[in-house]
């Protein structure tokens, strides 16, 4: 073992009921570097580093911090063998005072003494150059200081590893360098940093080293300098690029000149950045790019799910304006959420209930649906859509995953939407059905409607899409269609280099 | 205003600046009072019949100013309060040691905290539900113990009601010329003593400071390696405690038990703690703040009387807006700063 080793994870494997999230893994940190564990969705960067922090136990592997044989068992316990985490939601107290925040819970005595730890606080944030005051009210800091405050009190507590979990999701350019600045002066401390993050570029402007893992294994340790960004996507999405180009696409995907049905111009929202867009009648289009890029920020802006900032819409070449998603419904715009749990179904009520959810929405509650109209529907739909219940009284909540997604799809099918945005509709669900879903979204463009589609897996977009809107760090990076619609042309803008 | 008063480097904490509003109010208030109504309000002793009559409200207050820092709710006060004062005239009555029935106070406030406590931290069950069955249980104990109202028969006991503290100089000539002294009950020095106390453990004691932590986000507490379910209950511990001390200061106001008392004490107690610049919501607060919150709300009533608005349903529509008002400028205030840093 290289003596510089601070922290060493071998064969680490976790199964949860069904699933192996971990298989395998070895993850090397060394002192003073600053390491980035990258991968997609699903990938167990998640899982790798909750059982680091004690959240998870693992089922087989071992762990060495410099060099000794470590057994972590809580968060508590992580924090004694000075492995300390900073999470993207800042878990610190914003009503109290910076130097309480970093001493909260540590100290032993009968009394705090807010004098000598407000002295003691303030010596650790010269020390490090954050720019707040011990005195002060946590909430009355940004975001960005806030996060240091967390990393400061991690430092103070003589943390030899810091995780960084997503550190500058919610922070602006100016905040993120003030950020680096700040692991670059600890990694000359010593301190080894696991960085993770889904922004590609500021991984290679900080990062020393990089672990990329893939559906629970490892993929491989690189150097940063070594790992073109190129090769870095390719990893994370799991396809070599050489294999790549031999691979073409069977069915040229033709152009259709129908009119345009939705049109925006520099659309923004609260989440997503300006961006334009436009689909026709019946084409299917798809937004691309990896996790975090803002393809969901992007066509939740389109439905008016988060508030809407500014931007021209037309619909049919009407002006109109979207900022509700009843105003969306209204205009014949359907949207299909990327979490089915949270945003989707309605687990306790039934089949039924679900399916006519969205049209009696757009109904008002003046106008109630009859029961056997409901339940004509509810039938009409379980069997267009071979969803597999007991009967259309069963509760969603019962059903497989594939089948609630049907279930979802039938509620907006319901309304005849003209335009229909599909954010994920595969995930986590079985081959057959994603198949069937494929296959009806091609169906549905056929009939005249237009869709969005968006997926994580990029082979599903290449089968069903004519056009694909390529994103990166919250911008469109690119549009691809016709022959360009290749999976290594895609990772390619993915990627924004050259190959 | 609130900003003059107090020259610092830092801005006031959100704490801090809700109870100088609270100050301010309060103050502007009784101002009003004295030049628009004369009458009482010139006289020390206005305040300290306020402060008598109001002792064990301003008790159950901080205990609920506690509970509410740390972002729960504890409906059960008054209804255990009464509890506590037919159970100790009962037991006095019976020819009881005066110090057992002390005990007797702190005991049944502290079983009714640790029960409460318990289901609410332990096993997680909503405080609203958890002390609303506690409020039931209570109020019907009392009605089992006595539907009668008992009056206080023990000389000992009565001896320690009556004792007053009495300040000549602060009291007043009447109109047949004699001197009226300033008198305050024993009952205000425990209440006084209460909040003090309760102030230090707030301010100065990790517990104190960690029901903050926990008020302010739990999740972060936990992080942060705070015993969130111990924190929690402790703080509905400590207003089982209050309730029970506050059962025997009203004792020793009225000297009788009656199955109707302390009514509705704990909604007057939840609107002292939010007038006093606890809101609901946890975190921020403190119980200087209760007591001028107390203050403010007793001030209004009487000013609402003295105006000749004798009819029991104006004090309550009184409260009910002054309530209103303040939630609204404390909302105001708080989002305001909050734009202020973004």
């Amino acid at each position: 073992m290289q003596e510089d080793t601070l922290l060493q994870m071998r064969h680490i494997d976790k199964r949860f009921p069904g699933v192996r999230a971990l298989n395998d893994v070895d993850f090397t940190l060394r002192k003073g570097e600053i390491h980035a564990l990258m991968g997609e969705n699903g990938a167990g960067k998640s899982t790798l580093i909750k059982i680091l922090t004690g959240v998870y136990q693992m089922d087989g592997g071992e762990i060495s911090v410099e060099g000794e044989k470590v057994s972590i068992r809580s968060p508590q316990d992580a924090q004694n063998k000075g492995i300390s985490t900073v999470y993207q939601e800042i878990t610190l107290c914003p009503n109290l005072t910076v130097s309480e925040n970093m001493f909260i819970g540590r100290g032993k005595g009968a009394w705090v003494k807010h004098k000598a730890l407000e002295k003691r606080a303030d010596e650790i944030l010269t020390k490090l150059g954050i720019p707040a005051r011990s005195s002060q009210q946590l909430g009355s800091c940004s975001l960005a200081v806030q996060q240091m405050v967390a990393i400061a009190r991690a430092v103070d507590m003589n943390c030899k590893v810091l995780i960084l979990d997503e550190p500058t999701s919610s922070l602006d350019d100016k905040e993120v360098n003030m950020l680096f600045a700040l692991m670059r002066d600890l990694k000359s401390r010593g301190v080894g940093i696991i960085f993770v993050t889904h922004f590609l570029e500021q991984v290679y402007e900080v990062s020393d080293r990089i672990t990329v893992l893939r559906n629970g294994e490892l993929v491989g340790e690189y150097l940063t300098k070594d790992l073109p960004q190129v090769d870095l996507v390719a990893k994370m999405i799991g396809k070599e690029l050489d294999e790549l180009s031999d691979l073409s696409e069977g069915d040229v995907h033709e152009e259709n000149y129908n009119e345009v049905l939705y049109e925006a111009e520099n659309l923004s929202s609260s989440d997503a950045k300006p961006f334009d867009f436009s689909i026709r009648r019946g084409e299917v289009n798809g937004f691309t790019g990896l996790l975090g890029s803002g393809r969901s920020e992007s066509v939740r802006a389109i439905f008016g799910a988060d508030k809407v900032n500014g931007g021209n819409v037309k619909v049919k070449g009407q002006n109109v304006k979207i900022t509700h998603p009843i105003d969306a419904m209204k205009h014949g715009i359907g949207y299909l959420a990327e979490d089915r749990k949270r945003d989707g179904i309605i687990a306790e009520l039934s089949v039924r209930e679900n399916i006519i959810l969205a049209l009696q929405v757009m109904n008002g509650i003046f106008k109630p649906i009859s029961r056997s109209e409901q339940e004509a529907f509810a039938d009409e739909y379980i069997k267009a859509l071979n969803i597999k219940t007991a009967s259309r009284e069963t509760p969603v909540g019962s059903l497989s995953g594939g089948n609630q997604q049907k279930v979802i799809l039938a509620r907006w099918l319901l309304t005849h939407p003209d335009y229909l945005i599909l954010d994920e509709p595969t995930r986590g669900i079985d081959v057959g059905t994603k198949l069937e879903i494929q296959k009806l979204v091609l169906k549905l463009a056929e009939e005249g409607v237009s869709v969005t589609f968006i997926s994580s897996e990029v082979e599903e977009m290449l089968r069903t899409c004519s056009r694909l809107i390529v994103m990166r760090d919250r911008h469109v990076v690119g549009e691809l269609k016709g022959k360009d619609l290749n999976q290594a042309q895609v990772m390619k803008t993915i990627a924004g280099g050259e190959a | 205003m609130g900003k003059n008063i107090f020259k610092r480097k830092e801005p006031l904490t959100d704490t801090q600046l809700l109870m100088s509003i609270t100050i301010c109010i309060f103050l502007v208030m009784y101002l009003f009072a004295i030049v628009f109504l004369q009458g009482g309000f010139l006289h020390a002793q206005q305040i300290f019949d306020m402060l008598n009559d109001n002792a064990s409200l301003l008790i159950v207050s901080c205990g609920l100013t506690i509970v509410m820092i740390g972002g729960g709710i504890d409906i059960s006060v008054g209804a255990v309060t009464s509890l506590v004062v037919m159970s100790c005239v009962l037991y006095l009555n019976r020819g009881g040691n005066l110090f057992v029935s002390m005990l007797l106070a702190l005991g049944i406030g502290l079983a009714f905290g640790l029960v409460q406590g318990f289901l609410i931290s332990f096993l997680d069950i909503q405080p609203f539900i958890v002390t609303l069955a506690g409020m039931f249980f209570a109020r019907g104990m009392t009605t089992i113990l006595s539907v009668n109202p008992q009056k206080a028969d023990h000389a000992v006991f009565n001896a320690l009601k009556d004792t007053k503290i009495e300040i000549p100089w602060l009291g007043y000539v009447a109109k047949n010329g004699n001197l009226v002294p300033a008198r305050i009950e024993l009952g205000v020095i425990v209440a006084f003593v209460c909040v003090a106390v309760i102030f230090v453990i707030l301010k100065f004691m990790p517990l104190g400071r960690h029901f903050y932590a926990m008020g302010g986000n739990q999740t972060s507490a936990l992080m942060l390696g705070i015993n969130v379910k111990r924190t929690r209950f402790m703080s509905y511990l400590l207003s089982g405690l209050l309730s029970g001390i506050s059962g025997y200061v009203f004792l020793m106001h009225t000297g009788a038990g009656n199955a109707t008392n302390a009514a509705g004490m704990e909604m007057n107690a939840i609107a002292s703690s939010i007038i006093g610049g606890t809101p609901l919501t946890g975190g921020v607060g403190n119980v200087i703040g209760t007591l001028f919150g107390t203050l403010t709300l007793t001030t209004i009533k009487k000013i609402v009387v003295s105006s000749g608005f004798n009819d029991p349903w104006w004090q309550s529509i009184t409260t009910g807006g002054m309530l209103c008002f303040f939630i609204l400028l404390q909302s105001i205030v708080l989002s305001r700063r909050g734009k202020k840093k973004a």
